[in-house]
C-alpha cells in the first residue's frame, strides 16, 4: 500500500513552528530555488534542507513513496531535456567544451553538465521541503494558522478537510482498484501502460460517488454543530505565533531577495564559471 | 400534563422537493423531558426523515413544502433556523466513520464550542472534563478512525454533549456495530439520558437490540404514518409489528410456536422483565420436546482448504494468525468475530488481494497462492460491504456485463449472461435503468449480479445484509440461499447474530486473528465462553430456554430455527 501525503505526529522544533509560517517558508523558498540558477546557492538550498529533514526527526523510510515519484519524475525531466536540448549549456553560458560524442548532434560538453546539474538541484532543494511540509504540518492546526492570517475560515477548514482525506481517499483507491482487478481489469505490469492508465481511470467514478456520499453526510455533520453560525470562529488547535515564526519568515525573505539582488548584480540569473 | 412538551408534532407532513409524493403525512405526537423514545419502521418508512424534521436540515438543507406544525421547545422549527437548533437537539448520525470532523478526538468534541467561539483554553478544560465523562480522556489525540466500534459512538456523543442539549437524538446507532458493542452503545444511551435528564429519540429498525434498555414509548411508522404509538409492551403483544415489516424479538416468536400468549402484564418487551407462568413454561417446554430432532447436517467435500496463514500488514499489525479452515463444495458459511478481528483481511487473503507471509491454500486441490487476483476472480467472486466502491459504471446494463467485456466474450453471450443473472436477482425489469436511480439495496444486488454473472463457483460476501430492514434482508437471504442450492458456494462476513443462526450451516468465529470457534451458529450463541471472547451476543433463546428449565439450550435454539425455517419458507 503505497502513501504519498501523510501528517506524521512527531516531537520537533519544525513541528512546532506553526503552519502558517511554515507555508510561507515553503513559498518563499521555491520561489528563490525555481528563480535562480546560481549553482552554489542552489547546493547550499539543499545542504540546508537536508539538515532541516533530519532536525525534523522525519524518517527518509516513511516518505519513499513521494521521493521515489519525484525521483522519477527529476528523471524523466533530463532525459526530455537532453533528448531535445542536448546544446541548451551552450546557449546558456556563451561557451562549449566538448568532453565526448554519443551520436551524431548528441555530444555531452561541460556546459550542458553544468545546466543538467542545475535543474537537479532545483529538485534536490524544493522537494525535502514539501514533503518536510506535508509531513509535520497538522492539518487543523493549518487551517487554524491560515484563518489568522486573514483566509476566509470556510477555506481555511475546506484546505484541512481536504489534507485530512487523502490518506483515506488513497486507500479507498487501494480497494476499488483490487475490486475492478478481481472482474478481470489487469492493472499489473502485464498490461501496457496505455490500458493500465485507462483502467485507472474507470477508478474514477466509484472514487466520486462514495465520495460524494461521504461530503453529504460531512457537510451535514458540519451544519448541525454550528459550522457555518458565525462571521469568526476559534480553533481548539489554535497556536499562537512565536518569535521562532517570524524569524523564520523573515529569513524566507531574505532568501527571495538574495535570488534577486543576484540576478540584478551578475547581470543574469546563471552563475556562470566558465567565462 | 403539566409540562410542555419539548418536541411537539401537530398534523406534520413533508414533501421533498424532488419527489412527487410527500413523505410523512399527518404526524401527531409530543416528546417530553427525559422520556426515551423508539421510532421504528423499515426503510423508506419516513423515520429518517423525522429524524431530519427535528434537527433541522428539514427546511434548511432538504427543501421542501412543511405542512401542519412542529415546535421546538414551543417554537415552530421553520423560525428558527439551523444553529438555534443545535444547541437545543444533538444530533448523531447514522454512519459514526463519515461524521467525524475533526482530524482528533478532541477536536471532534471540541467543533460545536469552536463554531461559537469559546476561548481556546476554555475548550481544552470543556474537552476534558467530557472525555472524563465518558472515559475517552486516554484517546483524545488519536484519530476518530482508528478507535473501535464503541468508542467511535462515545466521541459522538461527547461532541454533541458540549451543548447541554435538551434531545438527543441518534439515528441508526446501532448500524455497523458488532452484537456486543451495540449493547454496550445501548447502555451508554441509557446512561447519559440518566445523567443529562435529556430527552433520547432513538431511530432503529433493529427492536429487540433497542429494548436491550428500557424504553418508554415505541413509535411504529409505515409509509409515512404513524401507525402505533405506545409502550413496547402493548406494542409486542399487538400485531402491528408484523404488519408494518419488523422483526419481533426472538423469544416472542418462540413463545407464539409453542402456543403461549404473551399478555401486556407479562412485560414481553425485555427478557430481563418478562415473567413467565407455570403454564406457560410447561408449553415450551413441551413444545421443545415435541420439535422434530436437528436436521441432520451435511458433510462437503473440501473446495477451499487453507492452512497456516500468516499475514502481518506493513504497520506491523498482525492481522492473522495462523489460521488454519476447510469450506466444504456447496457450503453456507458464516465468518463472524468483532471489528478488526481478521475477518475482512481473511477475505482479502483469498482473493489475493493482500499476499500471506507463510501459509498455503488449495483450491481444488490445485495452489491458489501461484494464482493472480485475476485468475482466482475465475473461481472466487468477492462482494465489497460498499457497493459504491464497487460500481463503475452508469448503466445497470453495462455494470453487470463488465467483467464478461473484459473477458473478450462475445456481445450475443454477453447479453444472454446478463440477462439470466438480472433476472436472479430481481433486477431484470431494471436493465436499462442508471444505477443511481437504485436504493442502497438494489445497488448491492447490482453488486452482487456482476460478481455472479462471472460464474464463480464460490461467493465471499461481506455485510451483506447491513442495513437493510427485515423485509430486504429476508429478500437477499433467501436469494442467497437459492444460490446456494443451486450449488455456489457461499461465505458471509456478518455481525448479525440473525442471519448467522438462520442462514448459515457452519461458523467461523474470529478473535485477534485466530479462529477460535467452528461450529454451528445454535452452538456459538449458547457458548458463554465464545459469546464473550468475539463480542457476540447471547441470543434471546438462550435465556428464554433458561428460564423454562431448558438445560440443552443449544438443542433448544437449534429446533427453533429449523421450525422458523420451515414455518416462515
Amino acid at each position: 500500500m503505497i502513501r504519498i501525503f501523510n501528517y506524521i505526529d512527531r516531537e520537533s522544533p519544525i513541528h512546532r513552528l506553526t503552519g502558517a509560517s511554515k507555508f510561507a517558508v515553503l513559498i518563499l523558498w521555491s520561489i528563490a530555488a525555481m528563480t535562480t540558477f546560481c549553482t552554489p546557492f542552489l547546493v547550499a538550498l539543499t545542504i540546508l534542507g537536508l539538515i532541516l529533514f533530519s532536525v525534523s526527526r522525519i524518517r527518509l523510510r516513511e516518505v519513499r513513496a513521494m521521493l521515489i515519484l519525484t525521483m522519477a519524475i527529476m528523471l524523466l525531466n533530463n532525459i526530455l531535456i537532453y533528448l531535445f536540448a542536448p546544446e541548451q549549456g551552450v546557449a546558456i553560458y556563451g561557451s562549449r567544451d566538448v568532453l565526448f560524442t554519443i551520436i551524431g548532434r548528441y555530444t555531452v560538453t561541460k556546459q550542458q553538465l553544468l545546466y543538467h546539474a542545475n535543474v537537479i538541484l532545483k529538485y534536490t532543494s524544493t522537494i525535502p521541503m514539501i514533503i518536510l511540509f506535508v509531513a509535520t504540518t497538522n492539518p487543523s492546526e493549518f487551517a487554524a494558522s491560515l484563518n489568522r492570517l486573514g483566509v476566509n475560515y470556510r477555506i481555511a477548514y475546506a484546505v484541512a478537510l481536504a489534507m485530512r482525506y487523502i490518506p483515506d481517499t488513497q486507500n479507498e483507491y487501494h480497494d476499488i482498484s483490487l475490486s475492478q482487478q478481481a472482474r478481470g481489469i489487469e492493472m499489473s505490469k502485464k498490461e501496457n501502460l496505455f490500458k493500465r492508465i485507462a483502467a485507472a481511470a474507470s477508478i474514477i467514478l466509484p472514487l466520486i460517488l462514495s465520495g460524494m456520499d461521504r461530503v453529504d453526510v460531512i457537510a451535514n455533520a458540519m451544519e448541525l454543530r454550528g459550522f457555518g453560525k458565525n462571521k469568526k470562529r476559534t480553533w481548539y488547535m489554535g497556536r499562537k505565533f512565536t518569535p521562532v515564526d517570524i524569524l523564520c519568515i523573515i529569513f524566507g525573505i531574505m532568501l527571495v531577495v538574495f535570488t534577486t539582488v543576484y540576478a540584478m548584480v551578475n547581470g543574469s540569473r546563471f552563475w556562470n564559471p566558465f567565462i | 400534563m403539566g409540562e410542555e412538551p419539548v418536541i411537539s408534532f401537530k398534523h406534520f407532513g413533508f414533501q421533498y422537493r424532488a419527489q412527487a409524493e410527500p413523505t410523512l403525512h399527518d404526524i401527531s405526537f409530543d416528546i417530553r423531558k427525559g422520556e426515551k423514545i423508539l421510532i421504528a419502521g423499515p426503510s423508506g418508512c419516513g423515520k429518517s426523515t423525522i429524524a431530519s424534521a427535528i434537527n433541522g436540515l428539514i427546511p434548511f438543507a432538504y427543501k421542501g413544502t412543511i405542512t401542519g406544525s412542529l415546535k421546538v421547545l414551543g417554537k415552530e422549527t421553520r423560525d428558527m433556523g439551523i444553529f438555534e437548533l443545535s444547541h437545543i437537539v444533538g444530533t448523531v448520525l447514522q454512519d459514526t466513520d463519515a461524521q467525524f470532523i475533526g482530524m482528533t478526538v478532541a477536536e471532534d468534541i471540541a467543533f460545536a464550542m469552536e463554531n461559537d467561539c469559546r476561548k481556546t483554553d476554555e475548550m481544552h478544560q470543556r474537552v476534558s472534563e467530557i472525555a472524563k465523562t465518558l472515559e475517552l480522556d486516554a484517546h483524545l489525540k488519536h484519530a476518530p478512525g482508528e478507535m473501535s466500534g464503541g468508542q467511535k459512538q462515545r466521541v459522538s456523543v461527547g461532541g454533541v454533549m458540549v451543548d447541554d442539549v435538551d434531545v438527543f437524538l441518534f439515528d441508526e446507532p446501532l448500524a455497523n456495530l458488532d452484537p456486543a458493542t451495540g449493547r454496550q452503545a445501548m447502555e451508554l444511551i441509557d446512561g447519559i439520558q440518566r445523567l443529562t435528564g435529556a430527552a433520547v429519540i432513538i431511530i432503529e429498525h433493529r427492536l429487540e437490540d433497542v429494548l436491550h434498555i428500557p424504553i418508554d414509548r415505541v413509535i411504529l411508522m409505515q409509509e409515512g404514518r404513524i401507525v402505533s404509538d405506545s409502550s413496547p409492551d402493548e406494542l409486542l403483544v399487538s400485531a402491528r409489528l408484523a404488519e408494518a415489516g419488523i422483526r419481533e424479538p426472538l423469544y416472542l416468536t418462540a413463545m407464539k410456536y409453542a402456543g403461549v400468549r404473551p399478555t401486556e402484564e407479562q412485560q414481553p418487551a425485555r427478557i430481563q422483565t418478562l415473567a413467565l407462568d407455570v403454564c406457560d413454561k410447561a408449553l415450551i417446554r413441551a413444545w421443545y420436546h415435541e420439535a422434530p430432532e436437528e436436521e441432520k447436517r451435511r458433510t462437503a467435500e473440501p473446495f477451499l482448504q487453507i492452512r497456516d496463514l500468516e499475514f502481518t500488514y506493513e504497520n506491523g499489525f498482525r492481522a492473522t494468525k495462523n489460521i488454519s479452515a476447510d469450506i466444504g463444495k456447496g457450503e453456507m458459511l458464516a465468518v463472524v468475530g468483532k471489528n478488526g478481528a481478521g475477518k475482512t483481511t481473511f477475505a482479502k487473503l483469498i482473493c489475493g488481494f493482500e499476499r500471506p507471509q507463510a501459509g498455503r491454500m488449495l483450491l481444488d486441490g490445485k495452489d491458489l497462492l501461484s494464482m493472480s487476483i485475476k485468475e482466482r476472480a475465475e473461481h472466487i467472486g468477492y462482494v465489497m460491504q460498499d457497493p459504491n466502491q464497487m460500481i463503475c459504471k452508469t448503466m445497470i446494463f453495462d455494470e453487470v456485463a463488465l467483467g464478461l467485456v473484459n473477458r473478450g466474450k462475445d456481445s450475443e453471450f454477453i447479453q444472454e449472461k446478463v440477462y439470466q443473472v438480472l433476472k436472479v436477482c430481481g433486477l431484470y425489469p431494471f436493465r436499462n435503468w442508471p444505477v443511481s436511480a437504485l436504493s442502497y439495496g438494489q445497488k448491492k444486488r447490482v453488486t452482487i449480479a456482476s460478481i455472479l454473472a462471472l460464474d464463480p463457483e464460490m461467493i465471499i460476501l461481506d455485510e451483506p445484509t447491513a442495513g437493510q430492514d427485515f423485509r430486504h434482508y429476508t429478500e437477499i437471504m433467501e436469494f442467497l440461499r437459492e444460490l446456494n442450492r443451486s450449488g455456489l458456494t457461499v461465505v458471509m462476513i456478518t455481525h448479525d447474530m440473525h442471519l448467522m443462526l438462520e442462514y448459515s450451516e457452519r461458523t467461523v468465529v474470529f478473535c485477534d486473528g485466530s479462529i477460535i470457534k467452528d461450529a454451528t451458529g445454535a452452538e456459538i450463541l449458547t457458548d458463554p465462553v465464545t459469546v464473550e471472547k468475539a463480542a457476540l451476543k447471547e441470543t434471546s433463546l438462550y435465556y428464554l430456554a433458561d428460564q423454562c428449565g431448558i438445560s440443552d439450550a443449544r438443542s433448544f435454539v437449534q429446533r427453533f430455527i429449523d421450525h422458523d425455517r420451515r414455518v416462515r419458507a
